[in-house]
């Protein structure tokens, strides 16, 4: 099993924006991830494939910690978030969860207004702080909205109810509202599976538009997608992690066989 | 090529009977209640005046009207809901939204739906031992409304409960992701997507109290009492146990005056169904998806 170290380098703690070391996990008796140690670069998109069941969504949901809802889930080994262990005995889950945003597979935005939906994060955590006026909630809603190049088509609906968007819409006001609680990190699981190609596109964008300012960590079925708009790639098989290097040298040049033969659809 | 076949034909024959058979029990079905209420009204209605509804009964309960009875009922609905509504939306939000899916929920889940099939005879002889004597209220509203409010906690802790559970799934993962806790989660996102439900679960318990006549047999219904009730802790009239004494008790009670009772009281009883279908309808109208 290759971890990081192949192709990637391994510094230290503190360098990565997500850091598993030899993290490994049960559901019940089913061993879902197998001494998984990945380093996530900060500000750049990370992708990850590998079929279906090979622990991806696994690893990008022990990353906020959603994971433990289930309640049989077991780990060992640890994960760091921007250099802090987030198993810590010390930590406030909803600090991790404020620092690592996630977004799923089908839109889920809540049945109210757009405009409570983007700021429903911020009311939670700041607003409730301070004092809030309502110019600043707007310039905090116009701010997410445009970072997700949703401001100019949803900026005369915005106290619509925002499950009457189009699916697109709903998934780019999802990523928007978690920005305004500024978090470092966003975890998206297959986030376009659920869209048209034309939906896949924009929201592709305006994945691209938020690299840099975010670290994002993206779990994906699509290879084209995968090789069209991540930086670096990590190919999981059977819940370990097989490959982890730059996008286009493990599609070009792939250095174990079964990351050649999945990328090449003989299985998966 | 495409003529039916024999086949074809006796499937044909089987299903306009199998329709007719269905059609049939619906209609056996919807005649009964038709039949009943067409009885009453027809009965009861001349019964039926301001003066009927406004003013006690006299002449040993042969004539007058129900006044004590209609306000009793009032006093004792209103007060099963203040004990009721409380313990069994909390009861489901924790159900729902908190307990760990264990052993121990499991039994409590199944205890609230015996508790449910407990015969109402049962829960007034429950009533009459806890409320009547272990607490001392003696026979009084309150140990006959806290009787019906035991009788029908189940009743709203489920339908509270299953209202809860319509709420997509899909929402609270929303408010976790974004670092709401639990209770955050309920009061912004559960509870307002599931208020038309439990506001329907409650107004239909508030239909069936109306009309239980054991339970407040022996926890606080009286006879005959000359004034209205001044306090949860004077026995009162109530609708159905009256209709049950000027039906069953009393002799030289004119047919009218029974039916008159029993109108009425199925009159509240519908008014708060038709009442409660009104609202979970404008409330559905609210819902955003």
């Amino acid at each position: 099993m290759a971890d990081g170290e192949s192709s990637v380098g391994y510094p230290s703690t503190g360098a990565f924006a997500i850091e598993t070391r030899g993290l490994n996990l049960w559901y019940g008796d089913f061993q879902a991830l197998f001494d998984v140690d990945l380093g996530v670069k900060k500000g750049i998109i990370t992708s990850m494939i590998g079929p279906s069941g090979c622990g991806k969504t696994t690893v990008l949901r022990t990353c906020n910690r959603i994971i433990e809802r289930l309640g049989y889930v077991r780990t060992t080994g640890s994960v760091y978030v921007l250099g802090h262990d987030i198993f810590g005995d010390d930590v406030e889950i909803v600090q991790v969860r404020k620092q690592v945003g996630m977004v799923f597979q089908r839109p889920n935005p809540l049945p109210i207004s757009v405009r409570d939906n983007v700021l429903f994060g911020f009311r939670l955590h700041e607003a409730r702080l301070r004092k809030v006026a309502r110019a600043e909630e707007d310039e905090v809603l116009e701010s997410a909205l445009r970072q997700v190049l949703l401001w100019d088509a949803v900026k005369d609906r915005l106290d619509r109810p925002a499950t009457g968007l189009s699916l697109e819409e709903q998934q780019k006001l999802c990523i928007a509202r978690l920005l305004p609680v500024k978090p470092e990190v966003l975890l998206m699981d297959e986030p376009c599976s659920a869209l048209d190609p034309a939906g896949t596109e924009a929201v592709e964008e305006m994945i691209w538009q938020l690299r840099g300012d975010y670290t994002i960590l993206i779990v994906t079925h699509n290879m084209a997608q995968a090789r069209r708009a991540s930086d670096e790639c990590v190919f999981m098989l059977l819940g370990r992690i097989v490959e982890h290097g730059r996008t286009e040298e493990l599609f070009l040049a792939p250095e174990h066989t079964e990351t050649a033969d999945y990328i090449e659809g003989r299985y998966g | 090529m495409f003529t039916a076949t024999a086949l074809n034909r006796r499937s044909y024959r089987r299903q306009s009977v199998a329709k007719a058979v269905f059609c049939l029990m619906t209609v056996a079905l919807v005649i009964p209640v038709l039949l009943i209420l067409g009885t009453l009204v027809v009965k009861g209605a001349p019964a039926i005046s301001w003066e009927f509804l406004f003013t006690a009964p006299t002449n040993n309960m042969t004539a007058g009207g129900i006044f004590p009875a209609l306000v009793g009922t009032i006093w004792l609905v209103v007060v099963a809901l203040l004990a009721s509504v409380p313990i069994g939306v909390a009861a489901a939000l924790y159900l729902s939204e908190y307990a760990p899916d264990n052993l121990l929920t499991r039994a409590i889940n199944l205890a609230i739906v015996n508790l449910a099939g407990v015969p109402s005879i049962v829960h007034a002889l429950f009533g009459f031992g806890a409320f009547v004597l272990f607490f001392r209220f003696n026979a009084s509203i309150l140990a006959a409304s806290l009787t019906l409010a035991v009788m029908t906690l189940p009743v709203v802790i489920v339908a509270t409960r299953e209202s809860l559970q319509a709420v997509p799934h899909a929402f609270r993962e929303a408010c976790w992701n974004m670092g709401a806790t639990r209770w955050q989660t309920i009061r912004k996102v559960v509870l307002p997507n599931s208020i038309s439900g439990i506001l329907t679960g409650v107004i239909l318990e508030v239909s069936r109290t109306s009309g239980e006549t054991a339970p407040i047999m022996f926890t606080g219904a009286a006879m005959f009492v000359p004034f209205l009730p001044q306090s949860v802790f004077d026995q009162t009239m109530a609708l159905s146990y009256h209709l049950y004494n000027v039906s069953t008790q009393l002799t030289d009670v004119p047919e009218e005056l029974t039916y008159g009772v029993a109108l009425v009281l199925i009159a509240i009883v519908l008014l708060m169904n038709a009442v409660s279908i009104g609202f979970r309808i404008y409330l559905r109208g609210l819902k955003k998806w």
